[in-house]
């Protein structure tokens, strides 16, 4: 008798792994097919306008003709200042709370409040930053309302996942820089933020993209619908002005424009997406070199 | 001189006393093994002495404790008291650094950046924890390519980096295989004419064949403490120091 020979419990085993595998793969696929519509037919229906004018020329005829220069350049503006303000204080803000704060009531307090507060939804900060930046510290409707506004959404995420990467550095790394004489800053300074330094990347990346993606936040603060500035500068817009954005464009062709060809929307919705998509990449990039190059 | 006097020492985690008052001195140039079974309070008494218990929010510390004639107290520079106390944990660690940057990093804390010194001191350090020949040609890969018993040769190296006056070694055979042991024990022998060392060890065979006197530590109370010939001999002060040394517990 072969005493490998396939019993009924090993056939029904085996059906089992096998429903399991392919209900998993269909679920891949259910998520899958409309992604890849999606973008294919953003892409297909934007490709009329999907040229290098549309970069770099500004709205024309009431927005139904020319490109989105000025939307382009503006998201660029308020992602960079948003971020440079969310990350040094972000990063700051996570390595008091993990390396240098006692475990007290308060601190506890304090790391639930930054988790809840990287849920809020965007509107609130809009509303909040209406508040504060436009009004109480009166710095109007301008590009360092907004992007202030959204350094204040984008930061307890960056808090959160900051924190998350120092966790991950090992005790025993401090432990033994602590036996060598070093202080806290030292130790944090030579070993832990160097081996952290990946996952901080990856959490700050994934804020730009919802930086240059929410509308409501500068819709309230310094975002406008239309707004002419100098062609051929590269830093067309002053801090205190107003400027066009990416997100607040698609929004503003799509329901307040009418008689915009469908490519126009169709075409900034992929510039959108693609701008995304390049410094992902790029993040992904640099996190392996800093891998591999830490191993 | 006594490099270390400790007189009373508790420490609690909490509402759990694990040091129930303990006092003994460290002479000069000697090595003192302390043994005993798990939970016995060898790992805290290390932790006291180079003040890394203070990175344990929930431990109570009372009691007196000398390094060389100075007390210990709140006003003390811990970072100045971790040069001079050296400490070699159980489990090896690489720090994600080059081998290099592994043994100079506690100089460069200390201050001290000039090329020349840092290369003497590497060399210097390497050498004495005899990993040099091992790694002489490949200091910039990262510490935490060699294996288990070069790791632990490097933490080695790494302590004796910032010139301690003391070595403390806490267990540090228990990851590493027999042959590393046995190098590292030839070390420490050689270090005697210039350090202090404590050894916590588990293996009773190691405070015998390297320490000058052994402390027999039971449920965070000293049972014994004197000469190896004693502690090792048919007819040490207390039974429990030979039912536990001849393998009858623990």
């Amino acid at each position: 008798m072969n005493r490998f020979a396939t019993t009924p419990l090993v056939q029904a085993k085996l059906r089992q792994e096998a429903l399991a595998s392919y209900a998993a793969l269909g679920m891949l696929v259910c998520i899958l097919l409309p992604l890849f519509g999606m973008v294919g037919d953003l892409v297909w229906q934007a490709a009329p306008s999907l040229t290098w004018q549309f970069l770099t020329t500004a709205p024309t005829h009431g927005m139904r003709e020319g490109g989105v220069r000025p939307a382009f350049i503006g998201t660029l503006y308020l992602v960079t200042i948003s971020l440079a303000v969310a990350t040094p204080i972000g990063v700051l803000a996570a390595v008091y709370l993990t390396e240098y704060a006692q475990d007290t009531w308060f601190n506890r307090a304090v790391n639930i409040a930054v988790l809840n507060l990287a849920g809020v939804p965007s509107i609130v900060h809009a509303l909040f930053g209406l508040g504060a930046f436009v009004y109480a510290a009166q710095l109007g409707y301008s590009i360092l309302s907004a992007s202030l506004t959204l350094a204040i959404m984008t930061m307890p995420v960056i808090i959160a996942s900051t924190r998350e990467a120092l966790l991950s550095v090992p005790r025993s790394y401090r432990e033994a820089c602590w036996n060598l004489g070093a202080s806290r800053w030292q130790t944090i300074r030579a070993i832990v933020l160097p081996n952290a330094l990946s996952g901080i990347l990856t959490g700050v990346i994934l804020q730009v993209s919802r930086a240059a993606g929410e509308t409501a936040p500068i819709m309230f603060t310094g975002a406008v619908f239309y707004k002419a500035i100098q062609p051929g500068t590269l830093l067309p817009y002053a801090l205190d002005e107003q400027c066009m954005a990416l997100s607040m464009h698609l929004y503003t062709l799509s329901t307040q424009t009418p008689g915009v060809a469908a490519s126009i929307p169709n075409a900034t919705a992929v510039l959108l997406l693609g701008l995304v998509f390049l410094v992902n990449s790029a993040a992904i990039g640099l996190r392996t070199f800093l891998r591999s190059r830490g191993k | 001189m006594n490099r270390i006097e400790v007189r009373d020492l508790r420490v609690a985690y909490g509402d759990r006393e694990v040091l129930h008052g303990v006092s003994f001195d460290l002479r000069e140039k000697e090595i003192l093994a302390i043994i005993g079974p798990a939970q016995s309070g060898k790992t805290s008494i290390l932790r006291c002495l180079n003040r890394t218990l203070d990175f344990s929010p929930d431990a109570r510390v009372s009691g007196a404790i000398t390094v060389d004639g100075q007390l210990l107290d709140r006003h003390t520079d811990v970072e100045a008291l971790r040069r001079k106390v050296g400490m070699v944990a159980p489990l090896p660690v690489g720090l994600p650094l080059s081998i290099y940057d592994n043994v100079a990093f506690a100089p460069r804390c200390a201050g001290i950046s000039g090329r020349a010194e840092l290369d003497a001191t590497v060399e210097q350090c390497l050498r004495r924890a005899v990993l040099w020949d091992e790694v002489k040609d490949r200091l910039t890969i990262s510490g935490t390519k060699l294996s288990g018993g070069q790791q632990q040769r490097l933490t080695l190296a790494r302590a004796l980096s910032h010139r301690p006056g003391i070595l403390c070694l806490d267990e540090f055979s228990i990851a590493i295989d027999p042959v590393t042991t046995m190098r590292i024990e030839e070390v420490l022998r050689e270090l005697r004419p210039e350090l202090s060392i404590i050894l916590v060890t588990n293996l009773t065979q190691q405070a015998k064949r390297l320490a000058d006197r052994t402390m027999f530590l039971l449920k965070g109370e000293i049972v014994e403490l004197a000469d190896n010939g004693v502690i090792f001999s048919a007819t040490p002060g207390d039974r429990r120091t030979f039912d536990y040394v001849n393998g009858k517990f623990g």
